[in-house]
């Protein structure tokens, strides 16, 4: 119990001496999410687009398969990346292991699926309403998905929020391909473990305490976008 | 579709820093053990080495097997761990160029203030275990092939017990890496073995402390090896080898020795002159 | 930079005519029942006709059919001859009884429409500002559409199709949800694009709307045309049973 306690002083500390190490790991953390995050966007978003919009053979398979990739374990994920940017893998030559790029590619793959479920509810959600519009105006397939997107920019938010809530909250992939290395591959979530392996869980505690006023902090921020869209009854 | 232009710049404009990051510094990538990480040697001894090389150095801390394997693998520079027969291995199977001692801790078995198996203060480690195994008093072990686990289990046979067919009951593996061990370890009142210098800094005690010590068969070699380039062409053989010659050297060998907590030395180097 | 042929009816050349629009042999059952009941319909260029009935005839479905929105179980529909494509679906305007304003501005819905139909980017501009002139939403070009009131909405759907300059505008009952002044002013819109040379479908069940509005009336009564006559004759002298009970308000069988 005196570790709540001693957890919240060491956030405390933390923050109000805007300790380097903290910054570091804070800004590495958000620049390896945020990154796989809107990697994930681009590849997911019109994925989701896709299977909302186009039918055809398999799309209930395809469907089932997107949404179990959902669960993927972030250390099997981690694995995998690994043994692909390993030396001994197909690219070793390409000397991203133990790198922050490496650590988004991992995050990315974890997150495409969740990113692409999620848009492909909510573009099917918005075709209902538009389709036989766009249909009387001529748009093809390639229209309909690209004016989906962006009409539901602002429902989007909530897809890249439940991607970006994965990332930065994982710690299965980033550890095993970033090797938790001290100023280079260091984020949030590996620093937590590394410290709750030292027994030190009062400053674990307190960085997981920050970490999650990090996510907070990020979810309030899209609100107040998506309020704003709702004004314009752009939302 | 200009929107999905601008997000996939903005996405390569963020990755780019990450990508191109190090990529220009000098660094070489040692692959070494979560408990010599733990212990706090390496953000000690490496800045001086850096300060004096301008090279850095990257620790991948992983348990003794895994680092083992990434050096087999290439990935690393340099190999630094203590289990020294895997270590010969390595190096005869022509993963590694050569083994050299660079310094020993020790390891200690830790217990409960009650002591179930009323071992504290004891001297002998073969002793020690028989009365655990006899008490069937709780034993944790860090069940992971490391460095560590090898020792316990060459403890275990040289006392002539069996303990794997306990695992499950008062035997319990944890898979894990020291530090998880010994939360692991303190949480259920179990007995453990730790390095020394994994113990002294860590900070989830309890009422825990050191109830068996000094036996010589507890003592840990450290060996440090070049990753083989013939095998791994990109290995950054001057930067590594510079490394290994500090290690090695007399300010290196220093330096190790100079490093305390609460006092006390952990590491004795014992590099052959 | 501009690849396609615009596909507004502007430049339409007489073999992407989509006028006369024809439905022969249109039916639709749903559970057992006759919704469309082999329909034979032509709307020629020029008329406005008017395509009226009780509520549940199926006059929605056989607009939306003639349209292409909707796949008849059997039966063909004919666009100037030649079967529906979606090349030449900017020949047709279609407005919904409820109208789909795009998350944007009033503006940027009509450039929409009219990008949609591979209009060239700064005709799309002028085309625009003068199609929301004409429907006299000038001052609300910039607000986003969707906080728009009811009637400026569908005025604003209708400025959309118009814009694109259709050989036809089909409007499926649009004054439905609109109070009296909205409908005078769409009613308006309407005739006045008549008068400018596109042909009008247009869905209602108001008698007061068909009798101001219309050359021509398709009269619908359970999935079949009961009657498709110039609208003098349709409310002087009904040939149908059901037309003359309709006209008169009483309940129909």
């Amino acid at each position: 119990m005196q570790d709540f306690g001693a957890a919240f002083g060491e956030a405390f500390r933390l923050l109000v001496s805007l300790d380097r190490d903290l910054v570091e790991i804070v800004a590495l953390s958000l620049r390896v999410s945020l990154g796989a995050v809107l990697a994930a966007a681009a590849i997911g978003m019109p994925i989701g687009a896709a299977l909302a919009v186009a039918r055809f053979p398999g799309r209930g398979a395809a469907l089932v398969a997107l949404n179990s990739l959902m669960g993927l374990p972030p250390v099997v994920v981690g694995l995998l990346v690994y043994l692909a940017l390993s030396r001994a893998g197909p690219l070793g030559p390409l000397g991203l292991l133990y790198t922050p790029a490496a650590m988004t590619m991992a995050q990315m793959i974890l997150v495409v699926p969740i990113v692409a479920a999620v848009s492909r509810q909510t573009i099917e959600d918005m075709k209902e309403e538009y389709e036989e519009q766009l249909r009387v105006l001529g748009v093809g397939p390639a229209g309909m998905i690209a004016t989906l997107l962006w009409d539901a920019r602002f429902s989007l938010l909530t897809a890249l929020l439940a991607g970006f809530g994965r990332a930065i909250a994982e710690v299965g992939a980033v550890i095993i391909v970033g090797g938790n290395i001290n100023h280079v591959t260091r984020v949030m979530t590996t620093a937590i473990a590394l410290e709750t392996s030292k027994g030190d869980l009062a400053l674990a505690l307190g960085l997981g305490l920050i970490l999650l006023g990090l996510a907070i902090a990020v979810n309030a921020a899209v609100m107040v976008i998506r309020r704003t869209g709702n004004h314009a009854a752009f939302a | 579709m200009r929107r999905l232009g601008l997000l996939l710049v903005a996405a390569a404009a963020l990755l780019a820093p990450i990508t191109g990051a190090g990529a220009a510094e000098k660094f070489i990538t040692v692959q070494s053990t979560t408990s010599t990480q733990n212990s706090g040697l390496f953000d000690y001894i490496l800045p001086v080495f850096t300060k004096k090389t301008g090279i850095e150095v990257r620790v991948v801390a992983v348990g003794t097997g895994q680092a083992i394997k990434n050096a087999a693998n290439g990935d690393g520079d340099v190999l630094f761990v203590h289990a020294k027969p895997a270590e010969e291995k390595f190096v005869a199977s022509g993963g590694g160029v050569a083994r050299f001692d660079v310094m020993y801790n020790d390891f200690v078995f830790v217990g409960p203030k009650a002591d179930p198996a009323k071992i504290a203060g004891g001297k002998d480690a073969v002793k020690a275990l028989q009365t655990i195994a006899a008490d069937k008093a709780p034993f944790a072990s860090r069940g992971d092939d490391s460095g560590t686990h090898k020792k316990e289990k060459r403890l275990w046979k040289a006392a002539g017990i069996d303990q794997a067919k306990a695992s499950g009951d008062w035997y319990r593996e944890t898979g894990s890496g020291m530090g998880a061990t010994l939360n692991a370890a303190v949480g259920m009142g179990a007995y453990t073995m730790s390095d020394r210098a994994t113990w002294i800094s860590f900070k989830n005690k309890g009422d825990y402390s050191v109830v068996v010590e000094g036996d010589p068969l507890l003592f840990n070699q450290y060996g440090v090896i070049l990753v083989n380039p013939k095998k791994h062409p990109h290995v950054k053989v001057a930067e590594g080898q510079a490394f290994i010659d500090w290690l090695l050297s007399d300010e290196g060998q220093k330096t190790i020795a100079s490093y305390k907590i609460d006092g006390q030395q952990l590491f004795y180097p014992n590099a052959k002159k | 930079m501009q690849h396609s042929p615009d596909r507004s009816a502007v430049r339409a050349g007489p073999a992407d005519q989509v006028l006369p629009v024809r439905g022969i042999g249109l039916t639709i059952r749903r559970g057992g029942r006759a919704l469309l009941d082999g329909v034979d319909i032509a709307i020629e260029p020029g008329p406005l006709t008017v395509i009226m009935g009780p509520n549940g005839a199926g006059k929605s479905l056989l607009l939306r059919v003639l349209a292409n929105l909707v796949q008849p179980d059997s039966g063909l529909v004919t666009w100037g001859g030649t079967v529906p494509n979606r090349a030449r679906a900017p020949r047709l305007g279609f407005v919904f009884q409820k109208p789909v304003m795009l998350r944007r501005s009033a503006i940027d819905n009509v450039r929409y429409a009219l990008k949609a139909a591979d209009v060239p980017r700064a005709e799309r501009d002028r085309r625009a500002a003068e199609a929301l002139a004409q429907a006299g939403l000038e001052r609300l070009a910039d607000a986003p559409a969707r906080v728009l009131s009811g009637g400026e909405q569908q005025r604003l759907a209708i400025a959309r199709a118009l814009a694109i300059r259709p050989e036809i505008l089909l409007l499926d009952e649009p004054t439905a949800n609109l109070d009296p002044a909205a409908t005078l002013a769409i009613e308006t819109l309407v005739q006045a694009a008549h008068r400018a040379g596109t042909t009008i479908a247009f869905v209602t069940h108001d008698l007061g709307q068909a009798r101001r509005l219309a050359n021509d009336i398709v009269f619908v009564h359970h999935g079949r045309i009961a009657e498709h006559t110039p609208a003098y004759r349709f409310f002087s002298e009904p040939s149908s049973e059901a037309a003359t009970a309709f006209i008169e308000g009483r309940l129909m069988p």
